[in-house]
């Protein structure tokens, strides 16, 4: 890819996103005219505003990476990324609005009256918006790796900065504009290059992706292996070497590779001949499993796998941080319930597009899936399909939609996380300490990325949706629709769901889980985590039945009762 | 599925410790009151003081919220291990609020025909259970008043296996200094409503001379200008409709806002074009609930020391800002501004009575609900205008718009 054209695209973005956040309250908003002052965010502002901080690199980068790897099942990411908003709409949005709070920390306090409680829940979110935060750093080392050939933390410590900057100057003023603006900069980088690519497609008499067998090479192409990895080869392949192959050193020789597994060092560079079949990584054998800790386990139990996913996207989106505080924004709970829809429309359309780049991908790009790189798909395609500038263009305006997916989601998670250190973590308050949480909601993350094994990045996400549907999803749901609920076994589901998860989560991405059943618990927690959660919390609840709060008949009704009613229902 | 088996037990394994958790949880205060250590502090009788003092002091928060079922419960807890007894049990008038010790199925009903005899007399007295079940242990107790300002508030009934006059005198003396806190608690809450009440009395606190004012300014207009006229009262009903309110002790930014402007509007028709107003707020934090009436007095305040008698024009500026989990109100004038002594001193009470009133009794509200960290912050000088910013969170348990002592 082109730098002279990415970078600048990048820069762009970067330099765009700071001025809209920092100026766009000041020129939008500044009037004599009470009725123009004081109108509220209407639900479709709002909707792109949440759309545009929730579509993240997993959606830009990750699902497309994953259905070049493995195919037409993956597309249960985007259907699960997007039917949570469903569970959100059904029986969170409008209570959740109408209960005034602003954090999911607060709102275990208002329904619970119970201080404890809250330190808990924030606890978890601060604990699900850095498991999210990892991988969009994560996406951010990738791309501007794959744009410049910068080291991988580079792109992390890029993204870091200027969110810690720009949030803990105050900078992101003028939030909602900022996020709406993202989510129409994101759709546009994705839908015009799809445009192009599948003219090209179409041009270059449309060839089927075979998802039945392994990725083929439509013609010659060279490979440089940038990671030692191991592969399995199911027949003999012939392919021309320069580097170590299996401990010896070759020099553009032709070299006829047995049926079995090989070892490719770091920096070997292979010649593919076209039709020649795309090798395997090696999942199980050797020591590189860690690598892709993941993708072994679902290939062993996908049925399973499945249910995992589909159960904690589905219940996941609720608790997560970010998409919470952006609730507050709505004037009222009818509102709420309004941007939601609009929500799914948005989300809806714009996930329509990256599963095309994932097909694209395992036509054009199938040897993404050896160096393990499979969620740049995106970013290489517009230069594999069509080429020179008009490549070039394309790819820069990828890379900018790229961007602004890891700007948009980590600065709404660090201003989400970094609320909830300040109000519970931090002793006093302040717009110093609001600063201080800034730069430890990121340094956390940022710290991480640097340490922990790289896996995909729509997988990562999902680790941290189990973790949210397993704590906060029952709070929310038992919080808002049972009366019966007790400070109590809010806390010990939250420990128990949420703590389960969040350890079988830790040891997965530690890389610690071992092989087979128990590593393919570990790594889909949400089958047994959410049951367990909800269980816990019921059966805890029911054991201290006299701990109920006080005040729950008056919040519970204010949370279902519409706000008119509720005012007028006073004395 | 060896995997599977190991798993479901444990799943369960799990369970049971987050259920010994929560009762864990729910005992957490009871715990926390365990000896400390063996250092050498004292002499036994002294460390004996020590631990008593302590043990009370533990008892003593529950139960300065006054005499619940909850808060008995609590403080029953605290109070058994220091009076040593087999059984302890907090009772109001009508009914046993708490029970600490073995024996509540079968005493708690007897107890309350003692605790009828005792609030006629008043008296502590010393009986025999009378109890059926052989291997029962309480056999003697001593039944102690609960006073408060208004006569007896309950009883304390200690359970003992035999006749004891120590059990007596420290009954006695329990249910003294448990009193000694049911005052306490009467009195916090006899404050409350003192402040409950001056809210009250100073929210509807507008000023005569705007009424006035208004008023004079409306009837300039009704022969040159009817519609305008008409505008104006309208204005000046619904400023005094949401003024007068009586519901809620919150409301609204936007709602605050819409009484802001109807207040300019009135203002605006007295001082003609020499009042300017600019407005910035941030969409976000239209829905903050806040304390009823606070930004309308720092407007007034800077309408006030805006337009000069010399005709010298004035710009108001309010901003509104979203800082993450709190908004920012700002409200800004260049007007003749103030030395910051005289504020201080208007701002502790020490001013003339009339004027920045309305400063003071925002500030004061501010830190009652929010904390003394939520406080005014006002920048000002002589002749160099006034900047007043108001910090408010965006969640505070209790503050919801409408909500509050009615």
């Amino acid at each position: 890819m082109n730098p002279a054209y990415a970078i600048p695209a990048v820069a762009l973005v970067v330099l765009g996103t700071v001025l809209i956040g920092a100026l766009g309250l000041r020129i939008s908003r500044t009037t004599s005219d009470f009725y123009v002052a004081s109108r509220t965010v209407g639900p479709g502002l709002n909707a792109a505003a949440i759309s545009g901080e929730y579509l993240s690199a997993a959606s830009f980068l990750g699902i497309a990476g994953l259905v070049l790897l493995q195919g037409p099942e993956m597309l249960w990411y985007p259907v699960g990324y997007t039917a949570g908003y469903v569970v959100l709409l059904v029986l969170v949005a409008a209570p959740l609005r109408r209960s005034g709070a602003y954090t999911l920390s607060d709102f275990a306090e208002a329904r619970l009256e119970s201080r404890p409680v809250r330190r808990l829940a924030g606890l978890f979110v601060v604990g699900i918006g850095w498991l999210y935060l990892l991988p969009q750093l994560q996406g951010a080392g990738l791309t501007l790796h794959i744009l410049t050939g910068a080291p991988d933390w580079a792109g992390a410590l890029v993204v870091g900065v200027v969110v810690t900057g720009t949030v803990a100057a105050g900078g992101m003023r003028s939030i909602t504009f900022v996020q709406a603006f993202q989510y129409w900069l994101k759709l546009t980088a994705l839908l015009v290059p799809a445009l192009f690519l599948a003219a090209a497609w179409l041009g270059d008499d449309a060839p089927r992706a075979r998802f039945g067998e392994p990725p083929a090479f439509r013609e010659q192409t060279a490979v440089r292996i940038a990671d030692s990895v191991r592969v399995r080869l199911d027949e003999p392949l012939r392919v021309t070497v320069t580097g170590r192959v299996d401990d010896r050193t070759h020099h553009r020789t032709e070299v006829t590779l047995a049926a079995g597994t090989h070892r490719f060092a770091a920096g070997t560079e292979l010649r593919f001949p076209a039709g020649a079949h795309v090798p395997e990584r090696a999942g199980r054998e050797g020591g590189s499993r860690w690598s892709q800790p993941l993708s072994g386990s679902r290939e062993e139990h996908p049925l399973y796998a499945t249910y995992g996913l589909v159960l904690a996207t589905f219940l996941g989106t609720m608790g997560l941080p970010h998409v919470a505080v952006r609730f507050y924004t709505s004037p009222h709970g009818a509102a709420a319930r309004r941007t939601i829809l609009t929500v799914l429309a948005l989300v809806g359309t714009f996930y329509l597009l990256p599963p095309l780049y994932g097909v694209l991908g395992r036509i054009y790009a199938p040897e993404l899936a050896l160096t393990g790189t499979a969620d740049a798909a995106v970013l290489v395609l517009p230069e594999r399909m069509i080429g020179g500038v008009a490549g070039d263009l394309l790819g820069a305006l990828l890379a900018g939609g790229a961007f602004a997916a890891f700007l948009s989601t980590a600065s709404g998670l660090t201003m989400a996380v970094a609320g909830v250190l300040t109000q519970d973590a931090l002793p006093a308050r302040g717009v110093r300490h609001f600063r201080l949480a800034t730069v430890a909601a990121m340094a956390v993350p940022l710290a991480a990325s640097a340490c922990v094994a790289s896996v995909p990045v729509a997988d990562a996400v999902g680790l941290a949706f189990a973790v949210s549907a397993s704590s906060l999803c029952p709070l929310l749901v038992l919080g808002i629709w049972w009366r019966r609920l007790t400070p109590p076994g809010a806390a010990c589901g939250l420990v128990v769901g949420g703590g389960a998860a969040l350890a079988a989560v830790l040891a997965t991405r530690a890389g610690i889980a071992g092989g087979g059943w128990p590593h393919t618990l570990l790594a889909w927690p949400a089958v047994w985590s959410v049951p367990l959660g909800f269980l816990t919390m019921v059966l805890v609840s029911l054991a201290t039945a006299h701990r109920v709060p006080p005040g729950t008949a008056a919040i519970l009704t204010r949370l279902h009762l519409p706000e008119e009613l509720a005012r007028e229902a006073r004395p | 599925m060896t995997a599977l088996a190991t798993l479901v037990p444990a799943g369960l394994a799990l369970l049971g410790t987050g259920t010994a958790l929560g009762v864990l949880l729910g005992r957490l205060s009871a715990d926390r009151r365990g000896d400390r250590s063996d250092i050498d502090l004292g002499t036994p009788v002294e460390r004996a003081t020590f631990h008593t003092l302590h043990t009370a002091s533990l008892a003593a928060p529950p139960l300065r919220a006054g005499l619940t079922e909850d808060t008995a419960r609590h403080a029953v807890r605290g109070l058994r291990p220091l009076l040593g007894t087999e059984a302890l049990c907090l009772a109001d008038r009508t009914r046993v609020l708490a029970w600490d010790g073995p024996g509540a199925g079968h005493h708690e009903h007897r107890v309350m025909t003692r605790v009828h005899a005792l609030l006629d007399s008043g008296r502590s007295e010393s009986f025999r259970t009378g109890c059926e079940q052989p291997d029962c242990p309480l056999r003697w107790a001593v039944i102690a008043p609960l006073t408060g300002e208004e006569g007896v508030l309950g009883a304390l009934v200690a359970y003992g296996s035999r006749e004891s006059a120590v059990l007596v005198r420290a009954a006695t003396e329990v249910a003294r200094w448990v009193s000694v806190q049911l005052e306490l608690a009467e009195l916090d809450r006899s404050r409350t409503r003192l402040i409950e009440a001056e809210i009250r009395a100073l929210r509807a606190q507008i000023s005569p001379h705007f009424i006035y004012n208004s008023l004079a300014a409306i009837a300039s207009f009704v022969r040159t200008d009817p519609e305008q006229a008409r505008e104006l009262l309208l204005e000046f009903a619904d400023f005094t409709r949401y003024s007068f309110r009586r519901h809620g002790e919150f409301t609204q930014l936007a709602d605050e806002l819409r009484s802001i402007e109807q207040y300019l509007a009135l203002a605006g028709a007295r001082f003609g074009d020499r009042l300017s107003v600019t407005l910035q707020v941030a969409p976000e934090v239209l829905p903050v609930a806040l304390p009823f009436l606070c930004l309308q007095p720092l407007v007034e305040n800077a309408v006030k020391h805006g337009p000069g008698e010399a005709g010298s024009g004035c710009r108001i500026t309010i901003a509104a800002q979203d800082a993450g989990t709190e908004a920012v109100v700002t409200v800004e004038d260049d007007g003749v501004g103030m030395a910051p002594a005289r504020l201080r001193a208007l701002l502790a009470g020490a001013g003339p009575a009339s004027s920045g009133i309305g400063l003071r009794n925002v500030d004061e509200r501010l830190r009652q609900v929010y904390g003394d960290d939520y406080g005014l912050v006002v920048e000002t000088g002589v002749g160099a205008g006034m900047k007043v910013t108001v910090r408010v969170p965006k969640y505070r348990a209790g503050v919801h718009p409408g909500g509050g002592p009615d």
